[in-house]
Parts: C-alpha cells; sequence; structure tokens
C-alpha cells in the first residue's frame, strides 16, 4: 500500500510518500515521475512516513534523479533510520542528497 | 527447539502480500526486532519475486516458502522452493554501488541487498528443485 501526496508550486514539486514502497507498489511512483517532471527544478521527497524500501524502489528513486541531474535538483527528506541505512548499503547515499 | 510453517501458492508478483504477511507474521511471534525483520523482508521480496518473474516464465508454477525459527541462539531461516527452469541468482556478479547515477544501471541491487542484508544465502539445484535458503541470526 503506497499512498503519494503532491504538492506542486510552479516548477517545484513535492512527492510524500506513505507506506510500502516495493515491487508491487513501485510502479505508481513510476508513473507519476514518468509523467510529472515536465518543467520541473525541483522535487522533494518526503520520506516521513514511508516504511519500507526495496531494489524496485531504489529503481525508480535512481530514474528520478537522473531526470533531476538534467534539469534541476532532487532532495530526499526525513528518512527513517532503517531507509537511510539502506541507502548506505547501496551506495545511493553518495547519488542521492538526503537531508 | 525448532518451528517449522510452511506456505505453498502460486509463483505470482501479486501473492507477494501474501508471503510477506506470512514470513511477518512468524517474525512478530518471536518479538523479532525491526530492523532484522525489514532486512528479511527485504531479502523475501528480492527471491520471491525472482521466482515469480523468471522460474516458469512465460508459464506459471508453484513456488513454496518455508519459515524455520530455532531458539538459542535465535535464527530464522526461510527456504524457497520452485520446480522452474534452473536459476542461481547468486551467481551475478555484484553491482558496483560506487558509481555515479549517471553510470549506474538500474538493476542488479535486489540479489545485493540480500546478501548484505542476511548473515547467510545459499542456493541449490537438488531433484529438479531450486533451492534458496536465507539465514538470519537475530
Amino acid at each position: 500500500m503506497l499512498n503519494i501526496g503532491k504538492e506542486k508550486n510552479g516548477n517545484e514539486l513535492k512527492l510524500a510518500l506513505e507506506g510500502r514502497l516495493d515491487t508491487t507498489t513501485a510502479p505508481q511512483l513510476e508513473a507519476e515521475v514518468k509523467e510529472g517532471l515536465d518543467g520541473i527544478e525541483s522535487l522533494v521527497f518526503d520520506f516521513e512516513n514511508l516504511e519500507y524500501i526495496s531494489s524496485a524502489g531504489l529503481r525508480v528513486l535512481l530514474f528520478a534523479q537522473k531526470t533531476m541531474n538534467k534539469q534541476g535538483s532532487m532532495v530526499v527528506k526525513n528518512c527513517s533510520e532503517e531507509i537511510r541505512e539502506i541507502f548506505e548499503v547501496t551506495g545511493f547515499s553518495d547519488i542521492l542528497t538526503i537531508e | 527447539m525448532k518451528k517449522n510453517y510452511e506456505l505453498e501458492l502460486d509463483a505470482l508478483v501479486e501473492n507477494l502480500t501474501q508471503v510477506t504477511a506470512f514470513v511477518n507474521n512468524h517474525l512478530e511471534a518471536i518479538d523479532c526486532p525491526m530492523k532484522a525483520q525489514m532486512q528479511i523482508e527485504l531479502a523475501v521480496e528480492e527471491i520471491f519475486v525472482n521466482i515469480a518473474n523468471y522460474a516458469y516464465a512465460p508459464e506459471k508454477g508453484r513456488a513454496t516458502v518455508r519459515v524455520e525459527v530455532m531458539d538459542d541462539p535465535v535464527t530464522v531461516t526461510i527456504t524457497f522452493i520452485d520446480r522452474g527452469v534452473p536459476y542461481d541468482p547468486l551467481a551475478k556478479e555484484d553491482p558496483d554501488v560506487t558509481l555515479s547515477a549517471q553510470e549506474r544501471k538500474i538493476g542488479g541491487l535486489g540479489i545485493f541487498m540480500t546478501k548484505k542484508a542476511m548473515d547467510d544465502v545459499s542456493y541449490e539445484y537438488k531433484d529438479g528443485q531450486n533451492i534458496l535458503t536465507l539465514i538470519k541470526n537475530l
């Protein structure tokens, strides 16, 4: 189960994720990211209510980061300790900007 | 003492939630720490999704998930069994996790994360079955 809260303000987009980002829910976020980043220069992910992320979720984050590298910036905020550790192990902590 | 639980179901991605719930129920029963539970969930997801996507494609088949809990010291062993094409997911080379976003390939991370999250991961092909075993010491 994944809920995606969207807040768009000009060329800024904030996506607040709630629940689980896994194989079954990652396509939801992928669709959002594929359709929603046109003209966006600042993308913020709020992970305060994200409980779980698997490699399927990481794939979508990597896609978003690659897209934003070309057109602006991307920040991931409020990760739990468990999710931070997954970013560490996979080297994503060097790729993503985590606040 | 050893406890043993088994679930047999269609190897379909849609059944991931059922597999996760089955494993989590047994982890919660032994008050598994949250961090370890998430690590086990990660590994279970990667392995089951792999089986669902590749073991029988384009046909369909069954998978068995077995959870064994040992106490003293507390160890959880999760075994996945399928009768699909022989495939050793551990044979794949680990991805380079030092590459930049641009250089990174999408994929290959799941098995790597599984190896990191578990204390032991092993594979064997026996009697027409792929048998993948995950061990986590709690």
